[in-house]
């Protein structure tokens, strides 16, 4: 009896040794850690229950019934992150490259499955060479598997994935279709096509950090929605995204204890909109003074800057908070922003986590790039999400509020719950000099001056709106975190549902 | 008395005025330009009148402006401040001629002492030792240079109608001598309206001390003792302190009675401050007078009980002064750290923008003040006093417009070690967020033994931040209190983690004792064992350190004892740990368990990127004057071109040989901070 333990004690160990020392070694030297150290970090201590230790590949072409190592490159199971149920999968490198085979896509799936029946996250950490070549189309078909439940997933359970090396070719997809995507700073890339058949189809000569790095990904494509300085910093911060997320679509987002005042007053914000109503202000500002503790959780920082998405908690509970960011192409909505914001809004429906908005927006971006390239379509992106959104949505406008624009940010007339607005701001169908020169068209230039200030007076405020009940009404900015506490407060119970369907057909 | 007075200045020093009005029973008027509608003295005043635009020389110092403000109030009598119109004679002789009181000396003193060359002179008359200089009015940069090689390197070269640094340059050499004359006339001409320049002597190593004087109308003059204010940096005051730590009664006795003399020649009646550079033998020379309220007046309010103001205010009216020389006792220390909107990080210079965050130290009145019934605003009585003089409040602006200086924190105790101490603490709670301030510098030269110890010249910044200033590096023990500190903090952040909704029942996360600190390059193993009051850390080594504190996750300062002693620390939440900012340090600080940290160890040290081939926008602010073009050939220390920011200009200058590559700012652009000027080949 004795033996048989020590037996598997001894495979557990082969097992969790990975790839050997000169591997682990080599993947130290690159900055990065193990799979296992990695689960290690992201879950809490001693909490990781494996499944599928001893799984080994079947493959006997090319010599590869002599290397069979156990687990087969990717190390998967459940553990929990502050005591909440997580699944987690980490590709190990050290052990064929973490090379994608149909025993290793089988392992995530095991895992995939299990977190779609019990209703917990599935954070992929993906360190993978891509395809197992030997494998050939059997390596295709586990990829295929692996694309079909984050298809599956999505909008069940919340999906991270963590680029922690290298992902090419049609692995890319697979962290594609999740709801977040991490990369660590200079030692993770991914693309579709790497730096040498970019050369030989276009001859554009680019290295893999410029092609796909975490600064391509963050700030130019946004495929990542944030990157992080090494390994360790990643692993902490995806737990304190975790904390911010519910386990699935049927529960609520999680509260946890705080130590602050609902009712704490920032006098400070009642000089935050400039007397210029051209001066740009920081609206970070606003989200960190109305967030509990000043915690913000920012998504996408460093693309589209001029919409503002991420988490805070208004009395312990989870709010996502989408905001125009007057200090970048004055807030406006463009195709890039419209973007980001629309995804972000579906995630936090999708999840029951209620929407704050605040909203200082001049309208869309004018200009031959923007139409061009279908601002239409992808600025309907956001109306549509907000439109059918049906958490509990409430929407503060601190300053400008113009046509259309006006409209998306999360109206009164897309359901919202409570439309309010600070003393500063101007809800009109667009700026007084505009609407006055298309008003009294051929005027001469001193009659514009002056109908437009005429124009002013009347409707840059929010009185016009708060008469019709677009408004529900005009808050002190100082009060902002109370009332819009209170407001959520009240949504607690809401319940709403749109029409019966198959699925929308959002203007993809 | 008066009925009502108008305050012809900002900032501090108007809300400084516009409180001792207030107790006197006197109605205020402020006045302002577009930049300040805002301003917290506006706010403070019983009324506030419009006066311009935000430049100074379009509003605070445009007499007409001032004397239309006055006729609207109806005001009988102004009070200048220091600065803009505080030693200007036609604003006085304006005054004088619309039946307005000056609150201030008669005409004749401040033209008298106002202009450097006259007032040397009287002063020599009245038997006041003076340093050697050139006393004549200089043309043009060449007969600078020329003049500046006959008295001798290095020499001063100043703006005659100035003061605060503003138009004040150092020259130790012909071309610095040339250069220096340029920009301080320039200086002159845009803060004064005036642009002579004279040049001194400029003696090394030396103390500023200066004697606070009061005279009346009635021919009664004394002197409050005196201030020390060597700790400057650029000839602009930074810490000032009363007494001086150096002065002795004789000599306080001679300066202080020279000091009244001059104040009696030139038929004084107010404040006054007569300033003077002391040498290591406790040699006195004369600098100048200042025929005002001086910025620092604070420290001697506070160590002599009498309130400035006040009593300017009641010289003005015609009053007596209410008590004599021998009345006038020095009783305990008074420090004062002057808070600038100045980013030591950044060689010092200007920010400005919105404070996102400002919650000075609660005052606490102690001290003379306290006796005399003297001290403005309310405070609860304590042993060491914290009072805090400022313009500013959490959501105003610091603009581009004016002075940098925001706030003067002054401490007092029975002994200098006592209210160095209490400055110590007040620094740590001051919170100034949104700008680059110099809290963190003169945090660390409260604890800079040199300063400590009282052994300090107008040369101690320079000598001993020849490099600037990077942050204060904080001994062991100060180590240990804050890893003790933070392990604390931490773990009760850990804590509330755990009890998110959601978990899984009997499957909770447990929270370890166990953990590694790491901050300022060291690292430390401690186990902590908390109960209801706090927690006790037992480090490696044995010693245990005793944490408590009400801290709470998120407030951004945690007042903490550590062993019984007070320990106050700015924190931000970083990803791991937190960002710590106390004693003039910076510290991001890792609290990490033992399995973390080690594996935290594999972590890659990653280096900033490369600038160093670009010329970058120290501080937001306007392109003057660019001095070279593409393709040219620099030396080091050669001037690239000139950025003017709160209105001080400043030279960039190449920092090693090179050529231009590519110059990406025109004059007149407006640059934000880090924006690339010049790229070098």
């Amino acid at each position: 009896m004795k033996d048989i333990l020590q037996q598997l004690e001894t495979r557990r160990d082969a097992a969790r040794a990975g790839g050997g020392p000169a591997r682990v070694a080599a993947q130290h030297a690159k900055g990065k850690l193990t799979a296992r150290e990695r689960i290690e970090l992201l879950l809490d201590e001693g909490s990781f229950e494996e499944f599928d230790m001893f799984v080994s590949h079947r493959c006997t072409e090319f010599g590869m019934q002599d290397s069979r190592p156990a687990g087969d490159g990717v190390v998967t199971g459940w553990g929990t992150i502050n005591g909440r149920q997580v699944y987690v999968f980490s590709q190990d490198f050290t052990v064929l490259g973490g090379s994608v085979s149909e025993t290793h896509a089988a392992k995530m799936c095991k895992i995939m499955d299990m977190a779609i029946q019990n209703g917990a996250p599935i954070i992929g950490l993906n360190d993978s060479g891509g395809a197992r070549i030997q494998e050939g189309v059997d390596s295709l078909a586990g990829y295929g598997e692996v694309f079909q439940r984050n298809v599956l997933a999505s909008g069940v359970v919340p999906q991270i994935s963590v680029i922690m090396g290298p992902c090419a070719g049609g692995a890319v997809y697979s962290p594609a279709m999740t709801d977040f995507i991490f990369m660590v700073k200079d030692s993770s890339y991914m693309f579709v096509t790497g730096p040498d058949v970019v050369k030989t189809v276009t001859n554009e000569v680019v290295t893999a950090e410029e092609l796909g790095g975490a600064s391509t990904h963050t700030k130019k494509s946004s495929v990542a929605d944030g990157a992080f300085e090494n390994d360790v910093e990643a692993m902490a911060e995806v737990r304190r995204l975790v904390d911010f997320l519910p386990s699935n679509n049927r529960e609520k987002p999680p509260v946890r204890p705080f130590f602050d005042a609902p009712d704490r007053i920032e006098p400070s914000l009642d000089t935050l909109i400039p007397e210029n109503p051209n001066q740009p202000y920081d609206m970070k500002e606003l989200i960190l003074k109305v967030a509990d503790e000043g915690d913000f959780y920012e998504i996408q920082a460093d693309f589209a800057r001029n919409i503002i998405t991420g988490f805070i908690r208004l009395e312990g509970q989870s709010v996502g908070v989408v905001a125009n960011q007057p200090m970048v192409l004055a807030g406006c909505l463009d195709i890039d922003s419209s973007r980001k914001a629309a995804r972000f809004v579906r995630f936090c429906d999708a999840f029951e986590i209620p929407i704050l908005s605040l909203v200082d927006v001049p309208g869309f971006l004018p200009g031959t790039k923007q139409e061009y390239d279908g601002v239409i379509k992808h600025g309907a992106k956001l109306l549509f999400a907000y439109a059918e959104a049906t958490v509990p949505k409430v929407t503060v406008i601190t300053r400008k509020a113009y046509g259309g624009a006006y409209v998306v940010m999360s109206s009164k007339h897309l359901r919202g719950d409570f439309n309010y607005a600070w003393p500063t701001s101007e809800v009109a169908v667009m700026g007084a000099k505009g609407a006055t020169e298309i008003i009294h068209r051929g005027k001469s230039a001193e009659d514009i001056a002056r109908l437009a200030k005429e124009y002013e007076d009347r409707f840059a405020n929010p009185f016009v709106a708060a008469e019709r009940g677009f408004i529900d009404e005009v808050i002190q900015p100082r009060s902002t975190r109370r009332r819009v506490a209170r407001a959520f407060a009240s949504l607690r119970g809401k319940k709403l549902s749109n029409p019966w369907k198959k699925h929308d057909n959002i203007p993809l | 008395m008066f009925k009502k007075i108008l305050i012809a200045n900002r900032g501090e020093i108007a809300c400084r005025v516009i409180k001792t009005a207030r107790k006197m029973g006197i109605q205020t008027v402020a006045v302002y330009s577009d930049a300040d509608r805002g301003a917290l003295h506006v706010a403070m005043a019983d009324e506030a009148i419009h006066i311009g635009p935000p430049p100074a020389n379009q509003s605070y110092i445009v007499i007409d402006r001032i004397i239309d403000a006055i006729k609207a109030s109806g005001a009988e009598a102004v009070h200048p401040g220091y600065g803009f119109l505080s030693e200007n004679p036609r604003f006085a002789a304006a005054l004088e001629a619309a039946g307005v009181a000056f609150i201030g000396p008669p005409v004749k003193a401040i033209e008298a002492m106002g202009d450097k060359i006259t007032s040397k002179k009287i002063a020599q008359a009245a038997g006041v030792n003076t340093v050697p200089g050139y006393m004549g009015l200089i043309a043009d940069a060449e007969e600078a240079v020329t003049i500046s090689d006959q008295i001798g390197y290095p020499v001063m070269i100043k703006a005659s109608a100035g003061g605060g640094g503003k138009g004040m340059r150092i020259a130790w050499n012909a071309q610095e001598a040339r250069e220096g004359f340029e920009s301080s006339k320039n200086e002159a001409a845009n803060s004064f309206g005036d642009d002579r320049i004279f040049i001194e002597k400029f003696v090394t190593q030396p103390r500023h001390i200066e004697i606070q004087v009061l005279a009346d109308s009635h021919g009664n003059c004394v002197y409050l003792h005196e201030r020390e204010c060597s700790i400057q940096r650029r000839n602009q005051k930074v810490v000032e302190e009363a007494p001086s730590p150096f002065l002795d009664a004789a000599t306080r006795k001679a300066m202080g009675e020279q000091s009244v003399a001059l104040a009696k020649a030139v038929g004084y009646a107010s404040a006054g401050t007569v300033e003077f550079i002391v040498d290591g033998a406790r040699n006195f020379y004369f600098l100048e007078m200042n025929t005002r309220l001086q910025v620092e007046h604070p420290v001697t309010e506070l160590i002599t009980g009498v309130d400035l103001v006040e009593q300017m205010i009641r010289v003005a009216a015609g009053e007596a002064l209410p008590f004599a020389q021998d009345d006038l006792q020095i009783k305990g220390w008074a420090i004062e750290n002057r808070l600038y909107a100045e980013d030591p990080y950044r060689g010092f210079l200007p920010s400005i923008g919105r404070l996102t965050r400002y919650r000075p130290p609660v005052e606490v009145m102690a001290g003379p003040m306290a006796d005399a019934g003297t001290w403005h605003g309310d405070a609860a009585r304590g042993a060491r006093a914290v009072r805090n003089d400022t313009g500013v409040f959490e959501g105003g602006e610091i603009s581009m417009y004016y002075d940098p200086m925001i706030a003067k924190l002054c401490t007092w105790g029975e002994t200098r070690d006592a209210a160095i101490a209490e400055m110590r603490l007040a620094l740590d709670t001051f919170e100034v967020e949104g700008i680059g301030h110099n809290l963190p510098f003169v945090a660390a030269v409260m604890d800079h033994p040199r300063f400590t110890s009282g052994n300090i010249t107008t040369a101690f910044i320079a000598e001993e931040y020849p490099d600037g200033f990077q942050g204060a590096t904080l001994p062991e023990d100060q180590l240990r209190r804050i890893a003790a500190a933070c392990a604390a903090m931490h773990r009760v952040g850990e804590i509330r983690r755990t009890r998110v909704s959601g978990r899984m029942d009997n499957h909770e996360r447990r929270v370890g004792d166990d953990w590694v600190v790491s901050l300022q390059g060291a690292e430390f193993a401690l186990k902590i064992a908390a109960d209801h009051d706090g927690a006790t850390i037992r480090f490696a080594d044995g010693a245990a350190q005793r944490v408590t504190s009400d801290w709470t996750p998120g407030q951004p300062l945690a007042k903490l004892m550590v062993d019984a002693v007070p320990l106050v620390l700015k924190t931000a939440k970083i990803s791991g740990g937190f960002r710590i900012r106390t004693r003039g340090a910076d510290l991001k600080v890792h609290v990490r368990t033992p399995r973390q940290a080690e594996l935290a160890r594999l972590m890659p040290e990653k280096l900033p990127a490369d600038m160093s081939k670009y010329l970058l926008c120290p501080m937001p602010g306007l392109v003057v004057k660019m001095y070279v073009a593409e393709g040219d050939e620099v030396q080091d220390g050669q001037a690239l071109c000139t950025v003017e920011a709160m209105k001080m200009e400043n030279i960039l200058r190449a920092e090693r040989k090179g050529v231009i590559k590519a110059i990406k700012a025109q004059p007149g652009d407006s640059l934000a901070v880090d924006a690339v000027i010049i790229e070098f080949a």
